[in-house]
């Protein structure tokens, strides 16, 4: 039995926290995953490890997670709803916790059209809100989903869960985000954030429900380095979405990755004013370089 | 209604190779109402065979002869005389009237001519959607009667993922976000605050996950 969460503690005694995102690799040399882990280390108190992001075959989530942490990065293992059922998602929580693995994300999954196995047959036994819900039941209970006890030792994770503030029906959003909390969510990173006035606006409803007192939200930033990533990410993302000013301020910019920096560390200084932010979760999507000298330059400090 | 379309013709004289005596039989249910598998579409086939085995040279004997419901063994029965004739049977039924002539007809050839493609309706001219899984256990009192376990890419439970933009799913933009459908549906009912409820996981053991469904009514069972 192992686990524990800094990132926990670092929200804890209220600090502002920051997370990022490694993808780990479409193969099993791990050398450039632990690469990122070593880049990133200094900076951020955690990284989430993607579980097949967009329905691609990756390397676990969970193996990369134990690859990132005997880099010494704590790890946020992702668990998606896609392509496992209740049984064999149980049996990796236990496995990853048995691991050392301390922190989990729980989400539902892109749909497995927009992977590289659009054929596959997805599974969805449960949704996310179902999952945070088991697990939370795992750890709190000591029961498996079925009622039975778990008598050789429950898990222990700071659980979390996400929320897409940039989707659709907006004012279902917070409501979505209270069942999650309610379920035993207790910090929510959210997709990226581009549109800060839309997200001011989802975090008023959040305080009106009280429910930034009941987890840590850490909204997403997403540094991007070409007009092409953000028309990509404009036209392509599904339930995200980037305002026309940051569009034509990239398709303007001599120096586009500068440019992109520039705009991460603006949005990461406007998320920290907004009551009930508690962090920021950095998503460079293959640009992890970066991460550095965003947290450097945003003055979230360097060790921590 | 069960939805089909008909197989493409080529797959269907692939499966007719070395056959000499066919019998079509058309469905005059489910499959007959959505254009598929109905006396016109049996005639139509036949028609085609006809002419295709001519051009090539190839010796079929095709009759049709449709049934009113080929789920049911009563109606199946009065296929007897003709099948006796027959080498093999092409069915224009669904998934489970294939079956069930298979099963009375052991000693025969039985080739479907159609896919059996959902639980569902007409919501236009030419248009199917499909409206039901088949789950054996509805919650359709607790999302306005829109069933997101089949209207719902992921099946979701509890409220729309983080894909769904302007009502649409993030898999097809052709096609509405099931939720998005019930959130608009419950608030035009002043219900929207009990979506809020959990829904917890669902028992898929009265669906197909369970094994094969056998629904058994002892008030009408032969004593």
């Amino acid at each position: 039995m192992s686990g524990g969460s800094r990132l926990r503690q670092v929200l804890e005694s209220g600090a502002f926290a920051v997370t990022c995102e490694i993808g780990p690799p479409k193969g099993a040399l791990v050398n450039t995953l632990r690469e990122k882990a070593r880049l990133v280390r200094d900076y951020v108190h955690a990284a989430n490890v993607t579980d097949c992001q967009t329905a691609v075959v990756h390397l676990s989530s969970i193996a990369a997670a134990v690859h990132l942490q005997s880099e010494g990065v704590e790890a946020v293992a992702q668990m998606t709803c896609r392509d496992r059922n209740r049984i064999a998602i149980q049996s990796d929580l236990l496995g990853a916790y048995s691991l050392g693995i301390g922190n989990l994300l729980c989400l539902t999954g892109d749909h497995q059209r927009f992977g590289n196995h659009p054929q596959a047959k997805n599974v969805f036994d449960l949704d996310s809100i179902q999952l945070v819900d088991m697990v939370r039941g795992m750890q709190d209970e000591g029961l498996f989903q079925c009622g039975e006890p778990i008598r050789a030792g429950a898990p222990q994770f700071f659980l979390g869960a996400v929320a897409n503030p940039f989707a659709d029906p907006f004012e279902f959003r917070v409501l979505r985000l209270e069942k999650k909390v309610n379920a035993g969510a207790r910090f929510i990173q959210t997709q990226s954030v581009f549109d800060l006035e839309r997200f001011r606006r989802f975090m008023e409803m959040v305080r009106a429900r009280g429910l930034h007192h009941r987890c840590y939200i850490l909204p997403g930033v997403s540094p991007v380095r070409s007009i092409r990533a953000v028309e990509y990410i404009r036209d392509r993302v599904p339930g995200l979405t980037i305002p026309d000013q940051i569009v034509e301020r990239m398709r303007a910019a001599t120096d586009p990755a500068r440019e992109g920096v520039e705009i991460a560390l603006e949005l990461i200084a406007g998320l920290r004013e907004i009551e009930g932010v508690a962090g920021v979760h950095i998503m460079a999507i293959a640009w992890e370089q970066v991460i550095p000298e965003l947290v450097q330059r945003a003055g979230l400090g360097s060790k921590l | 209604m069960i939805v089909a379309e008909q197989k493409s013709f080529k797959e269907i004289v692939e499966y007719l190779r070395g056959k000499y005596d066919l019998l079509i039989v058309p469905c005059m249910s489910c499959t007959a109402v959505c254009f598929a598998g109905g006396v016109q579409q049996g005639e139509e086939l036949a028609s085609a065979l006809r002419i295709h085995c001519k051009m090539h040279g190839d010796g079929l004997n095709c009759t049709v002869r449709p049934v009113t419901r080929q789920c049911d063994p009563e109606f199946i029965e009065e296929l007897t005389g003709e099948v006796a004739q027959a080498d093999s049977i092409l069915s224009l039924a669904c998934g489970v009237g294939v079956q069930f002539l298979a099963e009375r007809y052991p000693d025969k050839a039985v080739i479907p001519a159609l896919n059996t493609s959902f639980a569902g309706g007409k919501t236009a001219p030419g248009i199917w959607e499909e409206r039901c899984s088949l789950c054996g256990n509805c919650v359709l009192h607790v999302t306005g009667g829109i069933c997101p376990i089949t209207r719902c890419a992921k099946g979701l439970l509890n409220g729309p993922c983080g894909g769904s933009e302007q009502g649409r799913c993030e898999i097809d933009p052709n096609l509405p976000c099931a939720w998005q459908l019930i959130i608009n549906r419950m608030n035009g009912l002043g219900r929207l605050e009990e979506l809020l409820a959990f829904q917890c996981p669902k028992d898929w053991s009265t669906g197909n996950a369970g094994g094969l469904r056998r629904l058994v009514r002892e008030d009408l069972r032969l004593k």
